[in-house]
Order: structure tokens, then C-alpha cells, then sequence
């Protein structure tokens, strides 16, 4: 058996890593590191003297108003994660541990609300659940009730829970697929069956999955500014921040405040995930293991498997399948189906909407393309040289998951604003160039996780060989990684692309004028009034279209690339 | 790893209340989809026996162990615990013991919590469970882990807590799933002893599944050999060792020679095997005529310096040095043979190419007529 070391020894190592490590750390610190620090600092500073203070935390919690976005938020996004839950559980465990033919649908259909960003589907959701909505008439006429599905934070919560649930399924899942029928067994063999099996065994074993869900959920739910801005819920911090800053102005302590709120709960949120799943690897490494335990469904069974499920699919759906009926219907008002169905919104969209549609392919297009060159140099520099401290780069990288879209965008503004373009003479904030930084620096760790994963399927003998047959390490990362690395490559663009051709959070803050503005935030604009949803809708669909597309074709393509790896992957000196 | 193991099953109260039962099983068939894993199985196993079942991988012996315990598909016939047809039983109405192969410890509950886990489901909480908690642990030395997580032992402490676990809630039967394969070869010997050991002081009926002939031989009261999903022969070890069925069993317990040819009649009318190779081996009285096999242990071959009736020339082919003997492959005619010669200081090995002269015990060879 022949081992490959991973990281070759450095030993004295040329000038290159350390410049690109420089350079990345660099961009970094301006974009990432220094704007994130200076909210914190500023939400400490006394806005009088500049000397640090506590007074504007003092100022927020004596406020009536902060006060109950603060604890909105906490309600909000604590009960999403319990609706999330409710909605994930029976769909992973069903897919896990029954030989159940809805599983495909489950698994492919459970994804489909990731592809819309949630705002997208808020007001489609109103004329399905509101007050006034489709299901409330129905159930009005039919039984004399109705049920405050959209009102206030109930709106939220209902729109963020299916939107963010694919979080505790996904990961729910694979902590399920990891327990081995032996674990299960065993407490049969004891004695224990039905629900005290999985609240005493399969549960607990699961927990670790749940809890990097969960942690998940709680996070996105308790940053998200979209979704309540179109719900016209303003009574939760980030709502706050942005109205704050919009209105107040960029000296304004309370959104720094907010802000720095809002990291303090990203960051504990991670390390509880990181808690739960600290040496808490439950998979069996003995051999004899029996794979995952599964059982045939009666029919029965089968039949209420089904009925839970499509129930599940059926509300998860709903926003899709309103955006669909908003964007073809003429006037949908007080009715639970539209008046009449006509074509003319995507006319209207197209047309007027040209310029959100370029700008957001520009934007996108090159923060995915920064994405994918950052997340390879780091990758390389971290998994294959010997810079010192390289480590720090994928964890100052990573931690732009722990960045809210609103902190981002009111430290860029904070730190930009006072600096000129060079030339034009206008602010740097104000720059469309600056969207796409932030874009980039958001969507970083999702791109960068693509790069290492394919990073890692290279043998470093590969590499090796190059070297030794007189290629320059520049020219063997050139040849012979970046080739090799392509379909990793593609997935962290089309993650990066798609994902921030909806982003609204950082964007709205950064937005300066509507030449600028790209698609997520002319959906915004179109959604404010009752004749642009018809047309906005419309755009919506085609964003959906597009990412859903995207996602799917990155999806092969990585799949076909693992495929074709196969062989010389198996040669590559790993066993 | 731990490699102190050396427990010797106390005088911990546990079992007390074990009575030992016989396990009858009776043409149970199972199949996963198309595919028939068990064939028609019959098989009685007497109360307090220690029996195993021994095969290859794919022989279905584990099948029929889960079949027993109640996990997989249900099978087609019986399965009579004291009498009583299991059956369709849930896993959990049976109260039978299992010893998983990879010990499945759950591994988010400390040892203790772990073997009082069926003290619980049985409704047995509070000092009467950690009496009795303690006393299995103590019965497998293990009582100074009560608090550890199974993540901070070793294989053999793991394996050690399983069957404190299976044993606490004393189980009708105790079944053991390749329990020593995830053990190293020295703990492996240690532990086939103990596991007699506790096996005897409980009484409790048990059975063992192994693809390792030695650790069936050396343990079990009687063994059953299965092969694609039949149990090929049933039998003490020593037994099926001496007299197997068929050439498959005879291969699987140690290596044989197995030879093909007829039986026919000498000059006198006497019986004699005739291999196809010219090797001809004369026979007891009685043996009938027609084709056969015969089964040879290499250790009943002997070199010979004399020319003697029985002995014929052989040609040395390889030789492989095994330690307590050196096991020669040689060749009569066309027949290849295994033969053992005892290993003793300061003499060479014979060289391939040799000419030799072999003696075959024709009193030591078994006839199989299948």
C-alpha cells in the first residue's frame, strides 16, 4: 500500500504562495474583514466624542420599538424552525428508513424552494393564504372561517419555514442515511419499537444533522430583510437596520447596533451547529455494519406516506404555483383564481425590465467568476502549500456565512462612502462595481467549498508528475489543476451565479440609482405596487426558470465529471 | 488497544433466571427479491448448547441468525423457541439475546446507559437496574467503564459491553453475530475462551455465527456447516471434520485432498479406489462399486524412504513453510497432492523438482460417494 501525502513539505518554498496568499488576504481584509469590524466598532463609538461607549445598546433596548423587533425576530425565526421541523421530519424520515416510491419526488421536489429567494413568493403567498386570500375564501364560503396564515409575523414565518425547511431536511437526511440498521436493531432486540425507537435512539443519533440545520434555519430566518420588507412587516431588526440607514442616514448608530446584533446571533447559531456536531461522528467504522435499515410499506401505510407527503409538497409548492397564476392572470383580487389569464405581463417585463435583467447577468456573472478564482487560489494555497497561517484564509473565507446581507451593505457604505472614484469623483459606495464585491464576498463560501471538494479528488501524484517532467508549479496549476478541477469549477460559478442574481439584502443597501439596479431589486420596485406585480411576477418566474436551470445543469455536469474521474482517480495512487 | 482482557465470568448474579431452551427450526425458506438465501433449512438445537453456524459469505448463515432474531424479510416455515412458533413476531416480543458484529453501542449513551437500556423497556428502573447493570458489567470485567462512552473503548472493551447488554435482560437465547471478527488476532484466542466460559455459567442456549472454521471448532458443542443457503452436514466439529458429507465441507474444515475416481475390485475381488491420475488405494471390505471421491488429510500423507506396497513416486512441486510443518504440494501422475511433513530443527526442506516417495494412510481416508 503506497500513501499519498496530501500536503507536499514546503521547505523553502518559493516567494508565489505568500504573494497569492497575500493578495487574497487582502482583498479579504478591504471587502470582508475590515467593513464587518468597523460596523462593530461603530455601534461601540459614542457619536458625539468617537470614544467607546455602551450607550447606544442602552439607547436600543430603551427604545419600545427595537425592543420588539428584537424579540420579533427571535419569535419569528425560533418558530420557523419549528415549522421547518415539523415539515422536514416525516419527509427525511420517510425517505430514509421506507422503501417508499415518493421518495424521488420528495428529494428532487424539496429543492425547488431553495431556487426562489423567499421574497419572490411572499406576494403570490398573500393572494393564496392572505386575509382576502384564495384558501381564506374558500374556507370562508364553505365552513365560515378563516385563519390568519399571512397576517403580521404570521406571514414571516409561514413563508420563511418553507422556504428555509430543505436546510433540517438536507441535513436531517444524511445524518438519518448514516445510522447503521444495527443501531435500530439492537433496541428492537431489547424491546423497543415505534415512536420510543426514534425518540430514545434514532432521534438522538440524528441530532448532530439537526442541530447544523436547525442552526441554519434560525440564522437565515433572523437575518433575511426580503421577505418582511414585502410582507411590509417592519417591526424586525433587519427591516430596522435598513430603514434606519435608508432614512436616517449612514451616521445613524441604531442600524450599526442592529447590526452588530445580527452578528452576534449568526455567530452563536454557528457555533451551537458547531457544538452539536463536534465529536459527535456517529458513523460506524466496525466492519459488519448493516447499511441503512429500510422496510416495505404496507399498503395502508403507503397510502398516508402519500397523503402527508403531497399535503407537505402541496403548501411548500404554493409559492411557485402563485407566482405561475400572478404572472399569467389579468386581475386577481378578492377572488380565488384570477379573472382571466393573458401573456402581456412577460411583454411588459421584458420590455421594461431589460436593464435589470443585463445588469443582474453582469453582476452575477462576474461575482461568480471572482468567486471561482478566489476559491481556487485559496483552496490551492490552502491544501497544497506550505504558507504559514494558510488555514485563516478558508476561515475568514467561510465566515461570510456569518455576515448578514444588511451588515455587509451598511459597512460598505460606511467605509465607502467618503471615497471617490478616481475620476468621475463619484463615491465609491455609489459605484455599481461595488455590488459585485459584495456579491462575491457573500456567495465566497459556497464557491469556495466546490473548488475544495474538487481540489481534493486530484491526487497530488498528478501535480507531481508535471513537476517532474519540468512544468513551473504556475504552469502545472494552469495545465494540469485547473483542467482537471473544470466541473468543480462550473458548480461554484452556477452556485455563485444563481444565487446572487436574487440576492436582495446586501443589494437594496448598495443600490444607488435604478440604472444600477439589478433584477432582485427591480422585482422589489415591481412588487410595491398593485399594477407592477402582474409584470413582476412575471419576472420572477423567469429568475426561478433560469436558477432552476442552472442548478440543474451544474448538477449533471458535476455528476458526469465524478463519472468520468472514476478511472484515473482509481489510478491515482490512493490505495 | 486494550489488550488485557483475561476476565473470567464472576459469580455475578445474572442468569439466574435464564432456563436454557431448544431452538427448532423447521424448512424455513427466505429470499431477498428473486434471490433464495435460505433453502429449506432444518436444523435442532439442544437447550444450553453452544452451536454454531459456520460458512463462507454468501452462505446465509447470518441471514438465518437475523431470521431468528426477527429482523429481515419474514421466511417461509418455522422457528420453534421452547416449542413455540416466532414466526412474524416482532423482533421486540422475543426476547431473544443479540450480539451484533459491530457491537451497535449506541454511541450517545454511556456504558451504563447502554446496558440498562432493556432493563428499562421492561419496566425495571431504580435500584433493582443498577444492581443489575453493575453485575453484567461485572460479570464481563468491565464494572470500572460504567461511566465511559463507547467511543472511548477499545474493540474488545465494545464487544465486552455488548454482551453485558444482551446478557442483563437475560434473553431466552443468545445469538452471536461474527462477534470476534472486529477483534485482533491475539484478543480473538482470549476471547473465544470466555466467551465459553460465560456461556457455560449462564447455561444459556447460544449460537454462533463464524466464517472461521477454528473459532466454530474450538468452542462450539456442535456446529452446522451451510453453504448457499443449506446446511451442508451437522455434527460435533471433531465429527464433521473426520467424516465430512462432501468435498465442500471437507474443504472448508482444513484442507483436504480431494481425490476423484472409481471403486472397483482388485484381483482377489477386493476393494480398491482408482483415481484417474493411476493412484490406486486399497479400500475396507464392504465398499460398494462405482464413482467416488476420497478425502485425504495432508497430515495423513507420509514421506517413506521404502518401496513398500502402498507407497508410490511423487514429484516435490512447491513447498510452503507453516511453522510446526512444512506442507509440500507434490505430484503423482497427474494428481496434484498437499502433504504435511512435521517441521524439525536443522532439517532442509525437500526441493521442488525432487523425486520422492509418498505413503498414503488408506485407513485415515474418508470415501465420499455425492
Amino acid at each position: 500500500m503506497t500513501s499519498v501525502a496530501l500536503r507536499r513539505p514546503a521547505r523553502g518554498v518559493s516567494l508565489g504562495p505568500y504573494v497569492v496568499a497575500g493578495l487574497i488576504l487582502l482583498f479579504l481584509g478591504a471587502f470582508l474583514v475590515v467593513p464587518v469590524l468597523k460596523v462593530i466598532q461603530v455601534a461601540f463609538q459614542d457619536p458625539g466624542t468617537g470614544g467607546f461607549t455602551l450607550v447606544n445598546f442602552q439607547d436600543f433596548f430603551n427604545s419600545a420599538l427595537f425592543r420588539q423587533s428584537f424579540f420579533n425576530s427571535l419569535y419569528v425565526a425560533g418558530v420557523s424552525v419549528v415549522i421547518a421541523t415539523v415539515i422536514a421530519l416525516p419527509l427525511a424520515y420517510f425517505t430514509s428508513r421506507f422503501n417508499f416510491s415518493g421518495s424521488v419526488i420528495i428529494q428532487t421536489l424539496s429543492f425547488v424552494p431553495l431556487i426562489m429567494p423567499p421574497f419572490i413568493g411572499a406576494v403570490a403567498m398573500q393572494l393564496l393564504f392572505g386575509s382576502n386570500g384564495s384558501v381564506n375564501l374558500l374556507l370562508r364560503d364553505n365552513f365560515g372561517i378563516t385563519v390568519p396564515f399571512m397576517d403580521g409575523l404570521n406571514g414571516v414565518i409561514f413563508v420563511q419555514s418553507i422556504h428555509y425547511f430543505p436546510f433540517i431536511l438536507i441535513n436531517l437526511s444524511a445524518s438519518l442515511h448514516n445510522i447503521d440498521r444495527s443501531m435500530e436493531e439492537a433496541a428492537q432486540m431489547l424491546g423497543s419499537s415505534g415512536l420510543r425507537l426514534f425518540r430514545k435512539i434514532v432521534f438522538p443519533l440524528a441530532m448532530p444533522g439537526y442541530i447544523a440545520g436547525a442552526s441554519l434555519v434560525f440564522v437565515k430566518v433572523f437575518d433575511d430583510l426580503g421577505t418582511p420588507l414585502l410582507l411590509n412587516v417592519n417591526t424586525m431588526l433587519a427591516p430596522q437596520a435598513y430603514l434606519r440607514i435608508s432614512s436616517v442616514g449612514i451616521s445613524d448608530p441604531m442600524g450599526y447596533v442592529i447590526s452588530t446584533i445580527l452578528i452576534i446571533f449568526s455567530v452563536f447559531a454557528m457555533w451551537v451547529s458547531f457544538l452539536g456536531m463536534r465529536g459527535k461522528d456517529y458513523s460506524t467504522t466496525q466492519k459488519g455494519g448493516g447499511g441503512i435499515a429500510r422496510r416495505d410499506l404496507r399498503p395502508h401505510e403507503a397510502a398516508a406516506c402519500y397523503l402527508v407527503v403531497f399535503l407537505i409538497l402541496g403548501i411548500v409548492l404554493a409559492p411557485h404555483l402563485g407566482l405561475l397564476l400572478l404572472s399569467f392572470g389579468t386581475v386577481w383580487s378578492f377572488s380565488v383564481m384570477p379573472d382571466g389569464f393573458t401573456v402581456a405581463h412577460y411583454g411588459t417585463a421584458l420590455t421594461s425590465a431589460g436593464t435589470f435583467i443585463k445588469n443582474t447577468l453582469i453582476y452575477a456573472g462576474l461575482a461568480g467568476l471572482i468567486d471561482i478564482v478566489l476559491g481556487t487560489a485559496i483552496a490551492y494555497v490552502v491544501m497544497r502549500t506550505g504558507v504559514v497561517g494558510r488555514k485563516w484564509l478558508d476561515h475568514i473565507a467561510v465566515a461570510a456565512l456569518a455576515v448578514p446581507g444588511v451588515v455587509l451593505g451598511i459597512g460598505y457604505l460606511r467605509m465607502f462612502y467618503g471615497i471617490d472614484m478616481p475620476g468621475t469623483g463619484q463615491p465609491l459606495a455609489t459605484w455599481w462595481g461595488i455590488i459585485v464585491i459584495a456579491l462575491a464576498i457573500r456567495r465566497l463560501p459556497y464557491a469556495l467549498r466546490s473548488c475544495t471538494a474538487a481540489l481534493q479528488q486530484i491526487a497530488p501524484a498528478l501535480e507531481e508528475a508535471s513537476e517532474n517532467l519540468g512544468a513551473s508549479k504556475f504552469r502545472t496549476v494552469r495545465r494540469i489543476v485547473v483542467p482537471l478541477m473544470a466541473g468543480g469549477l462550473v458548480a461554484g460559478f452556477v452556485t455563485s451565479f444563481a444565487t446572487a442574481a436574487v440576492e436582495l439584502s446586501a443589494t437594496i443597501m448598495l443600490v444607488s440609482s435604478e440604472n444600477d439596479a439589478p433584477l432582485s431589486y427591480g422585482l422589489y420596485l415591481f412588487m410595491q405596487s398593485a399594477a407592477g406585480r402582474g409584470p413582476g411576477a412575471a419576472l420572477g418566474v423567469m429568475a426561478v426558470l433560469i436558477v432552476g436551470l442552472a442548478t440543474y445543469l451544474s448538477h449533471r455536469l458535476v455528476e458526469k465529471t465524478r463519472r468520468d474521474r472514476s478511472t484515473p482517480e482509481n489510478s491515482g495512487g490512493h490505495r | 488497544m486494550n489488550a488485557s482482557t483475561g476476565w473470567t465470568p464472576g459469580n455475578a448474579a445474572v442468569g439466574a433466571a435464564i432456563s436454557a431452551i431448544g431452538i427448532e427450526i423447521r424448512d424455513l425458506g427466505l429470499s431477498f427479491g428473486s434471490t433464495e438465501v435460505l433453502k429449506g433449512i432444518d436444523l435442532t438445537i439442544e437447550p444450553g448448547e453452544f452451536f454454531a453456524f459456520l460458512g463462507p459469505s454468501g452462505s446465509g448463515k447470518s441471514t438465518l441468525l437475523r431470521a431468528i432474531a426477527g429482523f429481515g424479510p419474514t421466511p417461509r416455515g418455522a422457528i420453534l423457541l421452547d416449542g413455540t412458533d416466532i414466526v412474524g413476531e416482532a423482533p421486540w416480543r422475543r426476547n431473544v439475546g443479540m450480539v451484533f458484529q459491530n457491537y451497535a453501542l449506541w454511541p450517545h449513551m454511556s456504558v451504563a446507559k447502554n446496558v440498562a437500556y432493556g432493563l428499562n423497556e421492561r419496566k425495571i428502573r431504580g435500584d433493582e437496574a443498577d444492581r443489575r447493570v453493575r453485575a453484567a458489567l461485572e460479570l464481563v470485567g468491565m464494572e470500572a467503564y460504567a461511566e465511559r462512552y463507547p467511543s472511548q473503548l477499545s474493540g474488545g472493551q465494545q464487544q465486552r459491553v455488548a454482551l453485558a447488554r444482551t446478557i442483563v435482560v437475560e434473553p431466552r437465547v443468545l445469538l452471536l453475530d461474527e462477534p470476534l471478527s472486529n477483534l485482533d488476532a491475539n484478543l480473538r484466542v482470549q476471547m473465544r475462551q470466555d466467551l465459553l466460559k460465560l456461556q457455560r455459567r449462564l447455561g444459556i442456549t447460544t449460537i454462533f455465527v463464524t466464517h472461521d472454521q477454528e473459532e466454530a471448532n474450538t468452542i462450539c458443542d456442535r456446529i452446522a456447516v451451510m453453504a448457499d443457503g443449506v446446511v451442508q452436514q451437522v455434527g460435533k466439529p471433531d465429527d464433521v471434520y473426520d467424516t465430512p458429507a462432501n468435498s465442500f465441507v471437507a474443504k472448508f474444515l482444513g484442507t483436504a485432498n480431494v481425490v476423484e475416481g472409481t471403486v472397483g475390485r482388485d484381483a482377489d475381488g477386493a476393494p480398491l479406489f482408482r483415481a484417474g491420475s493411476g493412484l490406486v488405494v486399497p479400500l475396507r471390505a464392504g465398499e460398494q462399486d462405482g464413482p467416488a471421491k476420497m478425502v485425504l488429510r495432508p497430515q495423513s500423507i507420509d514421506f517413506t524412504d521404502g518401496t513398500g506396497p502402498d507407497s508410490v513416486e511423487a514429484g516435490v512441486v512447491a513447498a510452503e513453510f507453516l511453522g510446526s510443518v512444512i506442507r509440500y504440494q507434490v505430484r503423482v501422475g497427474d494428481q496434484d497432492l498437499l502433504v504435511d511433513e512435521r517441521h524439525t530443527r536443522g532439517v532442509a526442506r525437500r526441493d521442488p523438482g525432487e523425486t520422492v516417495r509418498i505413503r498414503l494412510n488408506h485407513d485415515q481416508a474418508v470415501l465420499i460417494r455425492a
